[in-house]
């Protein structure tokens, strides 16, 4: 089978165009369907492995420790997120508590360390960078962090809330985690790997 | 300036790495040679796999709308909340901007989506030639927010986690709260087996 590497063709119409490199921070987007294809800088790796060890450290935080406490009439509870996973699931609702922790828990978790490991590994494996690639739409950590927010507002005309540790690092996530999207680039990646 | 897309020179773009292949002469099975995932010029069977799931997510829109996400138990009896009640809820209690936060991730995207997704698979269908660029940043808009719509499955699990206070009130999660999250797991999966792709097929400029 033959290939050829200096044309590509665009992930949303097909258009097959040269394979360019942009000058440092300039962003390759597709001619005809404005898709983004690549945004370069001279230290793309580096800061992508800066902000996945961050995003590692925090995330060890935020499942360690609890969410929130509340606080009524003398009754307090709190709650880690495999705590919350953990309850769902003897609620009856075992689809759901898994939902809740492939998305929350397991798909970030996987991420970081696939993405630490590829990054400072000197010859990555392809398989990593496409289970990355295939974990990356579950991986919902800002949308739970969103959901945090509503359920906070919610409790407090009920009780008194007590933020927990695991609240602030979850807040932190949030840009840690774009950022990453946007400085992890699978295309330097891929043009490392040789082909059979 | 012509575009050629690579499928209308015979070769084949990997859905994964982006390379660009020729197909092997024999077997439709080839996998991609420098990244290993499988390989062919459009995803396959790709209408048929999106309809598929988009009909099923049709169906299931209607109980996790109809049935209850969340039942609440207290001194006062037990109140059973569906996802609109929830937002009227946040609404009366004065947190307006939750409120329209709530309606937009949780009734509006879903149902927009499911709509958009439709659209797009209706005009390749009859091989629609115009606005291509458009119909392609719909498609990439509707597979960026469609994950926002997990928002209530974290409220419902956070609530039924903390509200269990011990002859005041407890919160348990109820069986709309499966029907809503499978509604978003499989228009999640609808937009991904959807080959944007497919949209410039028809399109002239492929073909001068």
């Amino acid at each position: 089978m033959s290939h050829t590497s200096n044309l590509i063709a665009c992930h949303d119409c097909d258009l097959l165009q040269r394979d360019i490199t942009p000058p440092p921070g300039g962003t390759v987007v597709c001619p005809r369907c404005g898709a983004i294809h690549y945004r370069y800088h001279p230290y793309n790796r580096e800061r992508a492995l800066a902000l996945a060890v961050a995003a590692a450290i925090l995330f060890l935080i935020a499942n360690l420790f609890p969410i929130v406490g509340i606080e009524s009439q003398g009754n307090r509870n709190s709650t880690t997120l495999l705590g919350a996973v953990h309850t769902l699931w003897h609620d009856g609702m075992p689809l759901v508590a898994g939902l809740v922790l492939v998305t929350t828990v397991l798909a970030p978790a996987f991420e970081l360390a696939l993405v630490i490991g590829l990054l400072v590994t000197p010859r990555p494996a392809p398989l990593p960078l496409r289970l990355v690639l295939m974990m990356q739409p579950w991986r919902m950590v800002e949308v739970f962090m969103l959901g945090l927010l509503v359920s906070v507002v919610k409790l407090s005309h009920l009780a008194s809330i007590e933020p927990g540790a695991a609240l602030w690092a979850f807040a932190a996530l949030l840009p840690l985690f774009a950022l990453l999207t946007a400085t992890f680039n699978p295309r330097d990646l891929w043009t490392s790997m040789a082909t059979q | 300036m012509t575009y050629r897309s690579a499928a209308s020179l015979g070769l084949y773009t990997c859905h994964t790495c982006a390379l660009v292949a020729r197909p092997p002469d024999s077997g439709s099975h080839a996998l991609c040679p420098r990244c290993g995932a499988p390989l062919h010029a459009r995803k396959p069977d790709s209408l048929g796999r999106t309809w598929a799931l988009m009909i099923a997510a049709y169906i299931l829109l209607i109980p996790a709308n109809v049935l209850p996400i969340m039942e609440t138990g207290s001194m006062f009896g037990s109140q059973r909340d569906t996802i609109l009640s929830g937002v009227i809820y946040l609404w009366e209690s004065g947190s307006w901007p939750l409120a329209l936060l709530v309606l937009f991730a949780s009734i509006v995207v879903p149902v927009a989506k499911l709509l958009a997704l439709n659209y797009l698979v209706w005009t390749v269908q009859r091989g629609h030639p115009h606005r291509a660029r458009e119909r392609t940043r719909l498609y990439r808009l509707l597979k960026f927010v469609g994950r926002w719509s997990m928002l209530d499955i974290y409220v419902v699990t956070l609530l039924a986690a903390l509200v269990q206070l011990q002859g005041l009130a407890s919160i348990q999660a109820a069986p709309g709260a499966i029907a809503f999250g499978a509604v978003v797991v499989l228009t999640m999966f609808a937009s991904m087996t959807f080959d944007s792709r497919m949209i410039w097929d028809a399109t002239k400029e492929n073909h001068d």
